[in-house]
């Protein structure tokens, strides 16, 4: 990959930019114990949760005697054995803007897959045994199963009186409402003088994140009596939070630890699997775990948002975008986990990247369904928001008979610009142009544009999308790093962010080695737990590098400080007179130093000063990361076969601070997109059961699917982030469906508005093209 | 039924229900770096060698193991290392979730294939999911690793 314009700022930088290892990465690659599962006890009790076959459904009775008898069955709980008080499991900073409306257990029972008693025993055997044993009667009841019917549907998935939401979200049970808005200005009387009009209609489906290691927990009790939670998961001190609501019981008595976890991609920022060890092993004092299946983890995870997204585009003849406007409908499914926050980017991050438009308008509704609650999942909305808005802009471009690439630039949003529907925050980093023209330049634009014939009935075409997405919340999402020097002069860096395999505590090592002038060798690092840790909203949002960063080079910069003010009083000199150069803090007006092995020494012999800084950090700003994503597939027009042949992203994301694990980041996300674009398919059948329940018919790409990915970095410096950092994350997870979709339209002249396009598809829609042209 | 096996050179006796899974197995004895990715025999998570030959230990009974040689991946360290330094150059171990059966699988390729073309590695690997890399930096490690030596 190539680096280009590295900014100015950051030629001096050493380990910075520097594309080291992963600090775990050896024991990563050696197979050692590390991830939840291989830590937990061997005495464990095994938790299996018992489901509802049906997708909405009150439980008449419920006998668990005969099971309870079942030999090696420590302890079953049904609804009557849990807390009456309902909470969230979205993992959101407090007060959460996801409804509090669900139970551990509950006697109505909302999709299919609801729990309905949790099953604790010595081996899976016996607990599989036990469950079969549970008699219960259902009060079956229709459910609501179509997300475009569910509003003031007479169905309702809330019925409860106990519902509670915050006002803000303006969410409204009796309506299947799980959050509504309405913002924007002027729209309606701007478009509708405009000449040329773009409306449609988009659809994404609710794809699974599928990480490589499912959703896993176990509990223990330790020295004190307190809960101990080890858990794979993004959001460590929300689920503290989470839990002590959940089981009523004191944040005090509990601690949650993260281990190595084996990939999230926003699955793990939802509370899934920990409730159920915490309140066997509260209950039985016992050491607990449960460990999901993949089946599990399709069938009772918490996949991307379902949506149905109308865009509304209008311009001048020559291209000049003047309103633009979505409707976005989103389907909660169940439970409101991050319903109300997924949908506000479908609109917030596509919009201001069309900023030269004069009127923007945006508008949604989540509903309720009987269907698998969803959840966060890379990208969080904006992911469905550019699948419609840069699917939307070539079918403009189309109508002005224009190269969809040009339309783009003459609209993109430049550095300096007010964003007016990003909150009105300065653009102040950006390179957004830049990226367009070499993603072109990169995948042969100007040659290839729109398709070439390469034989009989087969086409190669080129299709192109940008985004942008966050970098963390702004004045929500808080960070924190501790630092200390240790003898001997390493330093311990304690952060609380959720390394999930993306290398945060390596990327976090670098920027407080770069500070302290050292080698990332020198600097230990841990994350997290909430009993050691200082506090961190969690990984997700893109926010660790460019939050949780900027509190480590505010931790670094203290500790020098406090490095200075000892080696002064040591030395016998002014504070003023010394400089610090990585290895000891020395005078500059005498032969004066005390090397930092030196100065860890001293702190622990007579010393009434630790040699340790904890600082936080929130920005008040989000400077957005963008991203160009440009390429060329095959389309067989005989079978409606689609191959991607070359996909190329050049992104936008400050200064990367480790151009490797970047570049992982942006081939990572481009390709679970592509499986987005073209494979992943969620659907339900007319009883509510997902069809998708197995790597068999959910098909995330393997190698052979995807192609070639190619990706460059045209950086900026983003002053508010560390060493000029943005994110890079999610925004990498935004343009290769609409690009597809864009390069099919190309080739073959269809215009597919529901993902995943299919080979089937095509080879219908050729079909009907024909039919027409023959009339 | 009582089998015996040999694991990363130890010899195992082993009482053991017919219905055992290997993968469960070699879990239960402490080979932990073998990890369970899915139920229907999709992710390659769980590869092992049964006398030298990568085999899904997650669809693999106990018993079929019987008077065979297993090895995990805490047997072949020094190939993994050798192997993994590639991998971690390139930021490609991530998660690192799959990286002992896809490592398990190289391993057995490297013996298997000489010279391989990059369409012969894709196919050979691609029953080893991963969702964090998009394998492009697989690929690049690969081609270094294979590198080394090549036979012209």
């Amino acid at each position: 990959m190539n680096i280009i314009n590295p900014a100015k700022a950051t030629d001096s930088l050493k380990e910075v930019s520097r594309k080291i290892r992963k600090k775990d990465s050896m024991s990563l690659l050696t197979g050692k114990p590390v991830y939840t599962d291989d830590l937990a006890p061997k005495n464990c009790l095994v938790i299996k949760l018992l489901k509802s076959p049906h997708a909405n459904a009150m439980i008449k009775t419920i006998d668990a005697e005969a099971a309870r008898n079942v030999m090696g069955i420590a302890c079953i709980l049904t609804y009557e054995d849990v807390p009456n008080v309902r909470f969230t499991t979205a993992g959101q900073a407090y007060p959460e803007l996801s409804p509090y409306d669900r139970l551990i257990l509950d006697r109505h029972l909302r999709y299919m897959g609801d729990p309905v008693a949790i099953v604790a025993g010595v081996d899976e055997k016996i607990v599989n045994q036990a469950i079969k044993m549970i008699q219960v009667t259902y009060d079956v009841l229709e459910p609501v199963l179509d997300f475009t019917k569910a509003l003031d549907n007479p169905i309702l998935v809330h019925p409860e009186e106990d519902f509670s939401s915050l006002p803000e979200t303006l969410a409204d049970p009796k309506r299947n409402l799980c959050a509504t808005s309405s913002e924007g200005t002027n729209f309606a009387e701007i478009y509708e003088n405009c000449e040329v009009k773009v409306e449609a209609t988009y659809h994404t489906k609710a794809n699974s994140q599928t990480p490589m290691e499912t959703f896993r927990t176990f509990a223990t009790i330790d020295a004190y009596g307190r809960l101990n939670i080890v858990s794979s998961t993004q959001i460590p001190f929300h689920v503290r939070r989470i839990l002590s609501h959940a089981l009523q019981i004191p944040k005090a008595r509990i601690r949650v630890i993260k281990p190595r976890i084996g990939g999230g991609f926003g699955s793990k920022q939802t509370s899934v699997s920990e409730m159920y060890p915490a309140i066997v092993t509260w209950k039985t004092g016992m050491p607990s775990k449960i460990v999901y299946t993949r089946e599990e983890s399709f069938t009772t995870g918490s996949p991307r948002h379902e949506m149905e997204l109308t865009v509304r585009i209008g311009s001048d003849p020559q291209g000049h975008i003047q309103a633009i406007s979505i409707y976005s409908l989103s389907n909660a499914g169940a439970y409101g986990t991050h319903g109300s926050t997924t949908v506000s980017l479908s609109g917030h991050k596509p919009l201001p990247i069309y900023n030269a438009a004069k009127a923007f308008k945006f508008d949604y509704d989540v509903v309720y369904t009987n269907t698998l609650s969803a959840g966060a999942y890379r990208g969080f909305g904006a992911t469905q928001g550019f699948f419609a808005v840069e699917s939307a802009i070539d079918e403009l471009a189309h109508k002005l008979g224009m190269d969809p690439s040009v339309l783009r630039e003459k609209n993109m949003v430049r550095e300096g610009q007010i964003m007016p529907a990003y909150y009105n925050e300065v653009c102040t980093s950006c390179t957004l142009d830049r990226c367009l023209s070499k993603a072109k330049e990169m995948i042969g634009w100007d040659q290839k544009y729109p398709y070439r014939k390469i034989g009989e009935h087969r086409v190669r075409s080129v299709g192109l999308a940008m985004a942008m997405q966050s970098s963390g919340i702004p004045d929500v999402d808080v960070g924190s790093a501790e630092i200390k020097l240790a003898d001997g002069g390493f330093y311990i860096l304690m952060n609380g962010a959720a390394d999930m395999g993306t290398g945060s505590d390596t990327v976090l090592s670098q920027i407080a080695a770069e500070r302290l002038k050292c080698s990332v060798d020198n600097i230990i690092v841990h994350s997290a737990d909430t009993d050691l840790s200082p506090y961190d909203t969690g990984s997700y949002a893109s926010s660790t590098t460019y939050v949780t960063g900027m509190a480590v080079i505010k931790a670094c910069d203290a500790l020098i400080e406090i490095l200075k003010t000892e080696s002064a009083a040591a030395l016998n000199c002014s504070k003023e007179d010394l400089d610090f150069d990585g290895r000891s803090v020395y005078s500059t007006k005498e032969e004066k130093r005390l090397t930092l092995s030196e100065l860890a020494y001293k702190s622990m012999l007579g010393s009434n000063r630790s040699l340790s800084a904890c600082a936080s950090h929130s920005s008040s700003i989000s400077p957005p990361p963008f991203i160009v994503g440009a390429c060329e597939i095959e389309v067989d027009l005989e079978t409606g076969k689609i191959t991607p042949i070359d996909f190329v992203a050049v992104a936008d994301c400050g200064t990367p601070i480790n151009p490797n694990l970047a570049r992982v980041q942006m081939e990572g996300g481009i390709v679970q997109a592509i499986g987005m674009a073209l494979y992943e398919n969620v659907s339900w059948d007319d009883k509510g059961a997902l069809l998708q329940n197995s790597f068999m018919q959910y098909k995330i790409p393997t190698r052979l699917d995807v192609g070639t990915i190619r990706t460059a970095i045209e950086s900026s410096y983003e002053a508010s982030g560390p060493f000029g950092a943005k994110s890079i994350g999610e925004v990498v997870i935004n343009t290769p469906a609409p690009a597809i979709a864009n390069a099919i339209y190309n080739a073959t002249g269809l215009r597919f508005r529901t993902l995943p396009i299919t080979g089937e598809d095509i080879l219908l829609g050729l079909e009907k093209l024909e039919q027409e042209a023959a009339k | 039924m009582n089998v015996k096996i040999f694991i990363n050179g130890l010899e195992f006796h082993e009482e053991t229900a017919p219905d055992k899974i290997l993968l469960d197995y070699l879990r239960e004895k402490g080979f932990l770096s073998v990890k369970r990715g899915c139920e229907t025999s999709n992710c390659g998570l769980c590869t092992v060698h049964m006398d030298g030959r990568p085999i899904l230990s997650c669809s693999t009974l106990l018993v079929r193991a019987d008077g065979h040689q297993i090895t995990t991946l805490e047997g072949l360290q020094k190939e993994a290392t050798e192997f993994g330094e590639f991998l971690a150059d390139e930021g490609g171990d991530q998660c690192g979730f799959c990286n002992p059966g896809f490592i398990m699988n190289v391993l057995a390729m490297k013996q298997e294939l000489k010279n391989p073309t990059e369409e012969e590695i894709k196919k050979y690997l691609a029953g080893n999911l991963c969702r964090c890399t998009g394998y492009m930096a697989h690929l690049r490690a690969l081609k270094k690793y294979l590198q080394q030596d090549r036979e012209v």
